[in-house]
């Protein structure tokens, strides 16, 4: 089945021509037709376009001018990343007629390789959400129980790898809105390191903890990807050159030279089948010869705080330019301007979204600016030494990605506390602006997939695509039977 | 620290939000429970700590000031709600 293919199997295909783009586009066109349906990843889908770009790659190909060996090869994209032409909604109503004249830098350079866009993937409302029930275009479900949530906010683009919807999908990742749905729906996704992949075209949600990555089904798809994607950007000012670009493809690491260090915090409050299955990948680990490190997180219990008071404040101010004049949804029945201003975004914005551009106005108002923001400015400093002192010691840092298995749907829409406090175990690598990915390790009693979230040092996304690739080695992949 | 309606409404109007009777009665409820939940941030000791304002020690990026290519009218008109002969149309603010 073409469609069950990785990318680095399509593009082998591709090379020694036994397929051919169309093909592939073709599959993916009656597999969405046939049981998006079920999942509701996508939001925008166009089969027309997306085969006459096949089409353009095949004769590429058949005339030796092929732009890359993965020319032609489809990826998905998260409905909050720009492309030219075709809608960009954000889950949201404000924008449910934005159709941007520009790529992102991202898509930009998938395009350089000849990859086409697939469509565009559902989201929670401007990725602010963590079960994909607050988008605008209903809840997307899990592949592997569809009465469960695919997680968020990247939950079109997890479903959409598990359902075997798409063979890759670019998703972002502000405080765990890649690796939380990708350990929800079983495939693999990587958060890189602040900066390290361009921002230039993804709408802002949180500008100083946003990043765009990969959602896969293997750690050779999500490398190649994030190698595609990353680099310096003169059109996104916080994106650097490290010395270390990531490369295409990596080898498994030889687990006995590695420390691996794990956080007692991260194992607090998280439920017994996520605990067991960790403590025996961790024991495995041991066996094959790793140094197990027990190491200590102190500043975990804060990161909830510290990272809900940034990241509010930050989309309060980033959201203000949905004013309902330039672009983006307006209100038909504005008198005057500053009701134009107000009935646009009350009418375009869901709960959410105004929840949190609430709660952002009030921790950056007079009188509450050094209790709270400047608070947490100070305590994320806090949170990026822990990290750097474990650094000293450990070479990277295994640990459970949500503290448990995929949520019912509607579980946990009433209580937004509730659901912020699940953030737990990913946020903190947002705030200390290092790589982090998830892997898929285990199903609990239920049948719902398990995660492993690897963190490593700062633009050292190398040792934790090798490190996982080695781990991803004595796992077998957890198929989503949604059919 | 708990948020009462006023509050709410102050808040609103500084987000230029209208909420509902309803709706202000609900985040009231909600943000309380929040902040009441992110004070836990005031037991961390912080004094002499230097707040995080850049992740990464990127200082002053500049690049030549060159004249690029940017968005023409006509896109620019394709995603507006109102446009006329290269203006935004807003709705009369001087009388």
């Amino acid at each position: 089945m073409i469609t069950s293919k990785t990318v680095v199997q399509l593009a082998d295909l591709l090379t020694k021509k036994e397929i051919s783009a169309v093909e592939i586009a073709n599959a993916y066109i009656d597999r969405i037709n046939t049981h998006d349906k079920k999942i509701n990843a996508y939001i925008t889908f166009n089969p027309e376009k997306l085969l006459i770009e096949a089409s353009q790659s095949d004769k590429r190909r058949a005339t030796g001018s092929e732009l890359s060996q993965y020319d032609g090869i489809p990826v998905a994209i998260k409905d909050n990343i720009c492309t030219k032409g075709m809608k960009t909604s954000c889950g949201s109503r404000i924008l449910g007629d934005y159709t941007p004249p520009y790529d992102a830098t991202v898509i930009a350079k998938l395009k350089e390789k000849g990859m086409t866009i697939l469509g565009k993937l559902n989201m929670d409302e401007f990725a602010m959400g963590s079960t994909t029930e607050t988008s605008c275009y209903g809840p997307v479900k899990n592949p592997h129980n569809l009465n469960h949530v695919p997680g968020g906010s990247s939950g079109g683009s997890a479903a959409a790898v598990a359902a075997h919807l798409a063979p890759a999908a670019l998703g972002s990742d502000t405080g765990g809105s890649i690796r939380q749905p990708a350990s929800f729906c079983g495939v693999t996704g990587m958060k890189p390191t602040y900066g390290r992949v361009s921002r230039f075209g993804l709408v802002a949600f949180a500008s100083s903890l946003d990043q765009i990555g990969p959602l896969a089904r293997t750690i050779d798809d999500a490398t190649l990807l994030t190698s595609i994607i990353s680099g310096k950007d003169t059109k996104d000012s916080t994106s650097v050159a490290p010395d270390n670009a990531i490369p295409e493809t990596i080898t498994c690491r030889d687990l006995k030279t590695v420390r691996i260090g794990v956080p007692e915090e991260y194992f607090e409050g998280v439920s017994d089948d996520t605990k067991h299955a960790l403590s025996k990948k961790i024991n495995e680990l041991d066996a094959a010869g790793a140094q197990i490190v027990p190491i200590s997180l102190k500043m975990t219990e804060f990161a909830v705080p510290t990272y809900y008071l940034i990241a509010t404040a930050e989309a309060s101010s980033n959201l203000a330019r949905y004013d309902g004049v330039k672009y983006g949804a307006r209100s038909k029945v504005a008198q005057n301007l500053d009701e134009l201003y107000k009935l646009s975004r009350s009418e375009g914005f869901g709960q959410e979204v105004k929840r949190r551009i609430i709660l952002g106005t009030y921790s950056l108002s007079s009188g509450y600016y050094d209790a709270y923001y400047l608070k947490a400015l100070k305590a994320r400093t806090c949170i990026i030494n822990d990290f750097k002192k474990a650094f000293e010691s450990v070479d990277i840092i295994a640990a459970p990605v949500v503290p448990s298995t995929a949520f019912r749907l509607g579980e946990n829409l009433s209580n937004p506390l509730e659901m912020y406090m699940s953030d737990i175990l990913t946020i903190s690598a947002n705030l200390a602006a290092i790589p982090s990915i998830s892997i898929p390790i285990a199903k609990d009693a239920k049948g719902l997939p398990i995660g492993m979230q690897l963190m490593g040092p700062h633009f050292d996304e190398k040792s934790v695509f090798e490190i996982g690739k080695t781990i991803e080695k004595d796992i077998t992949p957890l198929i989503a039977d949604f059919m | 620290m708990s948020i009462d309606i006023s509050t709410v409404e102050r808040t609103a109007e500084l987000s230029k939000l209208y909420l509902s009777e309803d709706e202000k009665k609900e985040f009231a409820g909600q943000l309380s429970d929040i902040l009441e939940y992110v004070e836990k941030i005031n037991t961390l000791d912080t004094s002499g700590v230097q707040p995080t304002d850049h992740i990464i020690p990127n200082v002053n990026v500049f690049r030549e000031d060159e004249v690029g290519q940017s968005l023409t009218h006509d896109e620019l008109k394709l995603n507006a709600p109102e446009f006329d002969r290269g203006h935004f149309v807003v709705p009369k603010i001087i009388e």
